[in-house]
């Protein structure tokens, strides 16, 4: 029996926060537990893309963190390809690599002075990486006259490009890709899906990507789950979750289980927050 | 190759990883830096100036103005090659935190303590070139004579130093760790408190009984000791023995010791969630 490349059982996670309360005095907080996620159970299967599709504040980013060492569940156990996350994190982590939202960088160090750092904390040394390096970012479609500027004066879109060059120079085994096209332009935005097809294609890689884009989920996941309030609603490929929920599209499928557009839910959880 | 050596070499690849990282920020940031090395200067060489004020400031004893010089001096660039290093060991953890890189260097397959040996590595290499720069700039300003001092000595005081430094700048670089937003000023305040007791600028017995005590337990009274001793007294090796020693164990306990304390910090910060850069 070949291992799973992701093992989630009864994961939960809360976050503790002070806060005041209506018409308390300014100096009284007190302490609110804010549910990321309640009791998860997920396996995941060694190669191709799985999608977790779910407005902000839903946990999907939480299940991406805890999978990543960077967040330490409450109750239950996660394990990546056998090691456990909490016990076992660094074997996880040779074998893990993320991508997140915000491409986080040393904004005044150059790409390449990044990717070295990088590959210097992989084992990686001088020796052949610039030639590694050159060969993904070609690949992902970044000018090479980019390499040596500092990261700020990158694109934003340059700036992904590069995050996602980093995460292949590693050779993950599980990369972790946590909305890699958000607010990225329209042309960037193909370029990143496309080299995510030619990993789907490949499959030497498991990709868990969150997004909440139902059309980049319909087009490049091979399993899409739903979640909304740190549960998962559905589970399936996306044509079975259309065919099981009667709709068109994921987004049909989206509003059928919660009663709203994600557009909405993702205003109520800014609400939220904000509040 | 044995795997062992292997995961040997990829540690002591990622600790000069993290020196190479500031060094190419050291070099992004030229300017900066030759703003802070004109900062540092000028702060020694006022204390050098100082030394000569008190010379014009009268009464009829005696006052030997090269020992006051040299005795302020020795203290005013200790203390700017410690404070220095305190602040670019919290401030390479800050810097992570304000980037959002420290999740990618969390995330990476290597043991915290070559994180933060990489980061004190660079902190204590960049900080003895800083601060002999400005010894240059102090030599020629006031013409200071080493001929009576033991430099061998004084080179073994500073070595010893380190170790304890070293615990003392990762206990540092805890702060940031602790309190995103205000972390980093924290450690301004753990400098001030080290500057007041450790006997930077006056012997400890005029401090009050609990400051001396404080002073006591702070390495930094034991690195100046040794030093002014060595370079003022010509105090030998064998002299400064006991600083030296005294310096070695206290490298020995505070090292663990705060590489525990931060492991605890990251714990926590996973735990609750506090390594977005959001805080």
């Amino acid at each position: 029996m070949t291992t799973a490349a992701i093992e989630i059982k009864g994961v939960t996670k809360s976050f503790r926060r002070r806060e005041r309360g209506p018409g308390t005095s300014w100096w009284r907080r007190d302490w609110k537990d804010k549910v990321a996620l309640h009791e998860l159970d997920l396996t995941v299967d060694a190669g191709g893309v799985t999608g977790i599709l779910g407005p902000n504040g839903s946990g999907k980013s939480t299940v991406i963190r805890i999978l990543a060492t960077l967040l330490t569940p409450d109750a239950g156990s996660a394990k990546v390809f056998g090691w456990n996350v909490v016990t076992e994190a660094r074997e996880v982590r040779r074998h893990v690599n993320r991508v997140s939202v915000e491409a986080s960088f040393f904004k005044e160090l150059s790409p390449w002075e990044n990717m070295i750092y990088a590959a210097r904390l992989y084992g990686g040394g001088m020796s052949g990486t610039r030639e590694q390096v050159v060969a993904i970012l070609e690949r992902l479609g970044l000018p090479l006259d980019a390499m040596d500027e500092p990261m700020k004066q990158l694109s934003r879109g340059q700036q992904q490009k590069v995050a996602i060059a980093r995460s292949f120079l590693t050779a993950p085994s599980l990369l972790l890709m946590d909305e890699p096209t958000t607010g990225l332009d329209p042309r960037s935005k193909k370029e990143v899906q496309a080299m995510l097809e030619i990993l789907r294609a490949e499959r030497e890689v498991t990709v868990l990507l969150c997004t909440h884009d139902m059309d980049e989920a319909a087009a490049l996941c091979d399993r899409v789950l739903m979640m909304d309030g740190g549960r998962v609603l559905a589970d399936g490929t996306p044509a079975e979750l259309c065919r099981r929920h009667g709709g068109a599209t994921l987004e049909d499928v989206f509003m059928h289980l919660t009663g709203k557009t994600l557009e909405a839910q993702d205003q109520e959880a800014a609400e939220e927050v904000e509040a | 190759m044995n795997v062992k050596v292997q995961a040997q070499r990829g540690e002591l690849n990622a600790l000069f990883g993290f020196a190479e990282r500031s060094m190419h920020s050291v070099r992004r940031y030229w300017v900066w830096e030759v703003v802070w090395l004109f900062y540092s200067m000028v702060s020694v060489l006022s204390i050098g100036f100082l030394a000569s004020g008190l010379g014009t400031l009268g009464g009829n004893g005696s006052f030997d103005l090269h020992r006051t010089q040299l005795y302020l001096l020795i203290g005013s660039l200790l203390w700017g090659y410690l404070s220095l290093v305190f602040m670019e060991a919290a401030f390479a953890i800050a810097w992570e935190r304000w980037e959002g890189t420290i999740e990618y260097t969390f995330m990476a397959p290597i043991r915290r303590v070559t994180h933060l040996m990489g980061i004190c590595l660079f902190a204590i290499g960049y900080g003895l070139v800083r601060t002999f720069v400005v010894l240059l700039a102090a030599i020629a300003m006031f013409k200071l004579d080493f001929s009576h001092a033991d430099i061998g000595a004084a080179v073994a005081v500073l070595a010893a130093s380190t170790l304890p430094l070293i615990g003392l700048a990762i206990f540092t670089s805890v702060l940031p760790m602790v309190s995103p937003q205000k972390g980093e000023q924290m450690s301004f305040a753990v400098q001030g408190f080290l500057l007041l007791v450790s006997g930077v600028y006056y012997p400890l017995t005029v401090l009050p009984i609990p400051l001396q005590l404080a002073g006591y337990a702070s390495p930094l009274t034991y690195a100046l000791d040794g030093m002014r001793r060595s370079l003022l007294n010509g105090a030998s090796l064998a002299d400064v023995l006991p600083a030296v020693a005294i310096l070695l164990a206290m490298g020995a306990v505070m090292i663990p010791a705060a590489v525990w304390v931060f492991s605890w910090a990251e714990r926590r910060a996973k735990r609750l969630g506090l390594l977005k850069r959001s805080g």
